[in-house]
């Protein structure tokens, strides 16, 4: 009845559609930003744990320690390597004399643990030589970019063996990576650890972190306390400390409510058009309703038609929803826009469908299943 | 009294309609005897009550007083369900508006009383096509209703009350939408098709032109039948 109907037919999938797309494009931005506030634990694949000051509530909040605590760290029974990081947004000056903040990570520098998960130009040693940094390609081709040749031409990428200021001491870059997208954005700089605390302006405290590895074997979790427990730090796994970082921005941010009122906003317009539609779809057929009553249909075979209806548009515009979101991140990807669709947003996205559905033919059900036959026999 | 050889037995039946304090008393003691293989009209003017008697023979709504027997069953006893199943099974309804479901196709419409009894899709549209040929829409099977003439539509209406074989047809104002014509046509088609010794036939009905079609007339006034009279042209 309803697919006879074409204006109503493609109003509520219309509607549902725009409820998709909306709860699954605004889900996805969200889980890419939140994804990319712990984008550089997740670069740092190898140490097992991360130290730092029990204060510290997010990754970059940089509470820097004394170099000592490397050492108390190492002591400690299980660690089988324990080595330094330093990580703070230092000012760069660039070639045209422009400043640019970037992310500037201080690597051990005999093992270069801590490094970029992947090199595009160059070898991560190159960090050896002198005055050395390696800075990531998103960086490199847009804030640290040199002024074009020509006016009006493209900026030039950063490139091997260009040079730049960093809180006013030389340095060079000798290699250009990849990261994970960090919330901040800025310009990723490698560079070495006494490197770094040259560059960094002068401070009693530099450590921002110790990295540290488990022994095989080792109950991470039982290091961790015992970390905690012989040099009063904080010692998280980085499963843990990404879920650390999460929560901050959870907790002290306005972004899950931004995009939870958009998701919300999403899931009542889906509603209103789809529960609306349907239910006036519901109200102009109740004579055929009424008839097939008449005609001996049950209650239940009219509840099944109505479901059956439902999901029939509830599928149609979940797919076109959600393949319209998956449209939209693949065409930015790439891009500024944090974009991250999980099976789990596909699922979140399902459900609140169903429950737009749901609601949807509830209304009409409760009309059709109080309906009188007797109305068959009103002109 | 023996209800044996009767369709419909009404003995005292009432209704009130009630609407806030107002009440209104639709059918006040009915005394209705319908037979196997009978054409009954049911006539009188608007507000009488013909409609609300035949809803309540057909089981679509329940009465207050009295008793109503439709084959030997009290309707008004059975469940909700049981009365729905029961209607799907043994009544047929024809409606002033055909009220054919516009978007399907004038064989799905004719196949729907079968579906609803659980016949399979493919059993369903066979019967259907046997009934429509028999109605003379063999060319019509794939077309929607809203592509049919008035008169069409009430044949394609008379075939779905038809289809599963029921016992009773309860037609309401079968030709008031049509011209004088086609009204004779379609009641033509009734008669012929839908009338059979086991099988009988409740037309409500202003349209004095067919009442030539009917075995009796019971004439309704104000809520009571005030006269049932044989049709000469039938006896």
């Amino acid at each position: 009845m309803l697919v006879g109907d074409r204006g109503k037919y493609l109003g509520i999938i219309m509607g549902l559609t725009f409820a998709s797309l909306l709860i699954t494009q605004q889900s996805s931005i969200f889980t890419g930003l939140m994804t990319r506030t712990y984008g550089a634990i997740t670069d740092l694949s190898q140490p097992d744990i991360w130290v730092m000051d029990p204060k510290v509530l997010f990754i970059d909040d940089i509470k820097p320690l004394q170099d000592t605590e490397l050492f108390r760290v190492r002591g400690v029974g299980g660690v089988e390597w324990a080595v330094p990081l330093y990580k703070g947004l230092l000012k760069a000056r660039l070639q045209d004399g422009n400043f640019q903040i970037c992310n500037v990570l201080g690597l051990d520098d005999s093992t270069l643990i801590g490094g970029p998960p992947q090199m595009i130009e160059g070898n991560l040693s190159d960090l050896r030589r002198q005055d050395a940094i390696i800075v990531n390609d998103i960086g490199a081709r847009t804030r640290l970019a040199k002024r074009p040749k020509e006016g009006g031409g493209k900026p030039v990428p950063l490139q091997i063996g260009d040079t730049l200021e960093i809180n006013d001491h030389r340095a060079v870059v000798v290699g250009i990576c990849r990261v994970s997208r960090t919330f901040q954005s800025q310009p990723v700089v490698y560079t070495t650890y006494s490197r770094a605390t040259v560059f960094a302006p002068r401070e009693r405290k530099s450590l921002s972190f110790v990295l540290v590895k488990a022994r095989e074997g080792e109950n991470l979790k039982a290091l961790c306390e015992r970390i905690r427990k012989s040099t009063g730090l904080a010692a998280y796994t980085a499963q843990e400390f990404k879920d650390v970082t999460y929560n901050y921005y959870m907790k002290y941010t306005g972004i899950p409510i931004n995009f939870g009122i958009a998701v919300m906003l999403g899931f009542i317009i889906g509603t209103a058009i789809a529960g609306q539609t349907f239910y006036n779809f519901t109200l102009e057929n109740l004579r055929y309703f009424g008839t097939l009553k008449a005609m001996g249909a049950t209650n239940g075979i009219l509840l099944r038609m109505i479901l059956l209806q439902a999901l029939m548009v509830g599928a149609l515009g979940y797919g076109l929803g959600v393949g319209c979101a998956a449209l939209f991140g693949y065409l930015f990807q790439g891009t500024e826009l944090s974009f991250r669709l999980t099976q789990d947003l596909l699922f979140v996205s399902a459900g609140a469908i169903i429950i737009i559905i749901i609601f949807s033919a509830l209304i009409s059900i409760h009309k059709v299943m109080r309906l009188e036959p007797a109305i068959v026999f009103k002109a | 009294m023996s209800t044996n050889g009767m369709a419909v037995y009404c003995k005292a039946v009432t209704k009130t309609y009630i609407t806030g304090s107002t009440k209104v008393q639709a059918l006040r003691s009915i005394d209705l005897n319908v037979r196997l293989g009978e054409l009954l009209m049911l006539v009188g003017p608007s507000g009488c009550g013909k409609t609300t008697l035949i809803s309540v023979i057909a089981g679509i709504l329940d009465h207050d007083e009295g008793e109503c027997l439709v084959f030997q069953q009290n309707l008004r006893a059975m469940g909700q369900t049981q009365k729905t199943r029961y209607r799907g099974a043994n009544i047929g309804f024809v409606f002033q508006a055909y009220n054919l479901i516009p978007t399907l196709s004038v064989m799905e419409n004719v196949a729907v009383p079968l579906l609803i009894l659980g016949k399979s899709r493919a059993e369903a549209h066979s019967r259907a096509r046997e009934i429509l040929v028999h109605v003379g829409l063999e060319d019509k099977l794939k077309v929607l209703p809203g592509d049919l003439s008035g008169g069409q539509q009430q044949r394609v209406a008379i075939a779905r009350a038809l289809v599963h074989s029921p016992k009773l047809i309860v037609c309401d104002e079968p030709t008031s939408a049509l011209d004088a014509d086609t009204g004779r046509l379609v009641m033509e088609v009734l008669r012929q098709t839908a009338l059979s010794a086991d099988r009988s036939l409740i037309i409500v009905t202003h349209d004095n032109r067919i009442f030539n079609f009917a075995d009796r007339i019971a004439r309704m006034d104000d809520g009571r039948i005030v006269l049932v009279e044989p049709q000469v042209a039938h006896q």
